[in-house]
């Protein structure tokens, strides 16, 4: 039952990200000053916001976890955290991608991108963690506690832009500005896009924890196994 | 004002072995002689990038201090019967925090003057407020420092995990130091736009340290 909904769901995302796709190749028009290649931050925006809700799925449920002590909360913080630094390279690489035909270089020293790189290290880090610990609770423990903390370089990303003065364009959509700076048909495709990639990624995150809770099944087996 | 028995306590070990001192104040020496290849170390650019130069060499020496913090404990099961113990896992790590960070800022104190000759930058007119910059650095280097230290304490790879863990989760507190000690050593005040490093530098250790205190004791407690 539980996998036909997550079919159902990767489904619906692909035919959303598909028709997408068609509406902004072929539909959308040319932005004024910068021409087709805009397209990307239809991608490029969405893959960030899209990643911030996994970490911040990931923070929630590593303070789950101790409190509650339940592995399972563990197992979704590793999958949300993992899924989302699958979307962070993706908004790294379509920055840099937009970056060097805009600005003609592919990377800039600039707050908003070198806080977007330092964020993806630092979850890496976590992961790295997790990879170096072989006792589940110590491993869950100590994750957690590190993701409480990795979760303040994803606010400090999120506020660089106005932090600092930044080659990095500012905020545009209007919930942030408190008005309407781009298209009105622009931003709704890019909520879109958020709504075809976010379900894409809930459903990476669901395989994930699945193949998650097997793995511990096969070790609590293996485990038994040797005790006998 | 038990965490200032721990912290005693743990100077008073590391002042009699010299362990991690040593190696971290030689290390940090190579490290500064090892830059003066990289660039013209007599060129008057060397100002704009000193604050950088300085806290790198900070950063390496200080990673070597407070990998040994916790892992100081591990021979004859010490943190175990510290954990044990009715000391609080809170006054145990600012302890060990306190006592990192005279480590450290000693060896920043002794680099100082050295990178000072070895580049030609003068440093005293701005001595106080370089100081201020340096404690609030290492106060944010040690306390995530440590907090890392007690995490990957029993981790065999610990040497390699905690530079991992910790330079990326403190570069902000590392940018604002390096921007705010280059501002100093070009032989600028601190004001205007720079303020927003300072806030930054201050932000960064009032919420790691609230962060740290509040989530140690569940790192320490098995």
């Amino acid at each position: 039952m539980q996998k036909n909904i997550r079919l159902g769901i990767g489904a619906l995302a692909g035919l959303l990200l598909l028709r997408n796709l068609y509406v902004i190749l072929f539909n959308l028009p040319d932005e004024m000053e910068q021409g087709p290649i805009y397209r990307i931050f239809y991608y490029h925006l969405p893959a960030y916001f899209t990643a911030m809700c996994c970490y911040m799925t990931a923070l929630v449920a590593s303070v789950l976890y101790l409190t509650k002590r339940n592995l399972r909360y563990d197992a979704i913080a590793m999958s949300a955290t993992e899924v989302g630094l699958a979307f962070a390279a993706v908004n790294l690489i379509t920055g840099m991608i937009w970056g060097r035909v805009i600005w003609g270089i592919w990377w800039a020293w600039d707050a908003r991108l070198t806080w977007a790189l330092i964020c993806w290290l630092v979850y890496f880090g976590y992961l790295m963690l997790r990879q170096a610990i072989d006792d589940p609770s110590e491993r869950a423990k100590n994750s957690a506690v590190l993701s409480i903390f990795s979760f303040v370089s994803v606010a400090i990303t999120y506020k660089a832009i106005e932090w600092w003065r930044t080659q990095h364009p500012g905020p545009v959509l209007s919930f942030r500005t408190g008005q309407q700076l781009i298209d009105p048909e622009m931003e709704r495709m890019l909520y879109t896009n958020f709504f075809a990639l976010a379900l894409l990624a809930f459903v990476m995150v669901t395989v994930r924890l699945n193949q998650e809770t097997l793995q511990r099944q096969i070790d609590g087996l293996r485990r038994r196994a040797h005790a006998l | 004002m038990i965490f200032l028995q721990v912290a005693a306590k743990d100077l008073r070990s590391e002042l009699r072995t010299k362990e991690s001192l040593n190696a971290s104040l030689s290390f940090a020496v190579v490290i500064l002689l090892l830059f003066s290849f990289a660039f013209d170390p007599s060129g008057e650019a060397v100002a704009e990038f000193s604050g950088g130069l300085l806290w790198l060499v900070f950063a390496f020496a200080g990673a070597l201090i407070l990998n040994r913090s916790f892992a100081r404990e591990l021979p004859n099961d010490c943190l175990e019967v510290l954990i044990a113990s009715p000391v609080s896992g809170a006054q145990l790590f600012l302890g060990k925090s306190i006592a990192s960070f005279v480590l450290l800022l000693g060896i920043e104190l002794i680099c100082l003057p050295i990178f000072g000759i070895f580049y030609n930058i003068t440093w005293t007119p701005k001595f106080w407020p370089l100081l201020g910059v340096f404690l609030l650095g290492t106060w944010g280097m040690t306390i995530l420092g440590t907090l890392f230290s007690a995490l990957t304490v029993n981790l065999s790879l610990r040497e390699l995990m905690l530079p991992m863990l910790l330079y990326p989760m403190m570069i902000p507190a590392l940018m604002a130091a390096m921007r705010l000690t280059t501002i100093l050593l070009s032989g600028n005040d601190i004001g205007g736009d720079d303020l927003v490093w300072l806030r930054l530098l201050i932000g960064f250790d009032v919420v790691f340290t609230t962060l740290a205190l509040a989530l140690v004791e569940t790192i320490l407690v098995r």
